[in-house]
């Protein structure tokens, strides 16, 4: 047996295991959400409203859009880092990356918690 | 201790359009693709599900953006992007968990990742428009 000798940040596990763990929940609440539409068919503001007013569907709404922007930051770091290679310019943009998905988080709470 | 260095002939810089991807190469850089046009388009998206869930004006606002012919093709493609993302996504969890990965049955799943994603986006498209 080799043993290897691991060096780095191991960041990598983690944000692997977290691309793939956000993904299952999303495609859960999806697949979830397609049927209640399916079965409520909301036709107009009130009905549609009224699919987000439980507390519980807020909160499962908003676990599935902090899941999305937690793997869109993974997805894009990756894109950033196979293309932009000057450090400067792809730090930036990661910067960039982050700031805007944690405004999307907090525009979220505020869109969820005003129905 | 001493190496020995081969050299090969290879090519360094690869020339994008004399490359023929194979199939999953495709779902792969599709998948990228998809990933990043939903990323993009994030905060349209947001703004439509504010409209739609914050007032009865504001949801006749929403009603009146989704009917405009350019938002609903818009739509349409982010509908692609998200079928194409979930369908490869789901096709490459399988590949994680060791199912799937010979050659044969990774090019047939790659084709049925194209095909599903497509037809789901035409059917639902449709029906949407």
């Amino acid at each position: 047996m080799v043993k290897r000798i691991i060096v780095g940040a191991h960041y990598g596990l983690s944000d692997w295991l977290v691309q793939r763990v956000s993904a299952a929940y999303m495609a859960v609440y999806v697949l979830l959400f397609a049927l209640v539409l399916l079965i409520a068919r909301p036709a107009n503001y009130v009905a549609w409203k009224n699919l987000f007013t439980g507390q519980a569907a807020k909160l499962a709404t908003f676990l599935f859009l902090v899941s999305l922007f937690w793997h869109a930051w993974i997805g894009m770091r990756d894109i950033l880092m196979d293309y932009i290679k000057p450090v400067s310019l792809r730090l930036a943009l990661e910067v960039a990356v982050v700031a805007l998905l944690i405004a999307y988080a907090g525009w979220s709470i505020q869109i969820l918690w005003s129905v | 201790m001493e190496r020995t260095i081969v050299s090969h002939q290879r090519p360094k810089y690869l020339d994008l359009f004399r490359i023929r991807l194979p199939v999953p190469g495709f779902v792969s850089i599709l998948h990228r693709i998809s990933g990043l046009g939903l990323f993009l388009f994030l905060p349209f998206l947001l703004w439509l599900l504010q409209s739609s869930l914050g007032s009865p004006d504001s949801y006749v606002r929403y009603r009146a953006a989704f009917a405009h012919p350019l938002v609903k093709l818009v739509l349409i493609g982010l509908l692609w992007a998200f079928m194409h993302h979930l369908f490869a996504g789901l096709r490459f969890l399988a590949l994680d968990l060791h199912i799937g990965t010979d050659l044969a049955p990774a090019r047939k799943s790659s084709w049925a990742v194209l095909a599903i994603s497509l037809a789901l986006t035409v059917i639902l498209g449709v029906w949407l428009w």
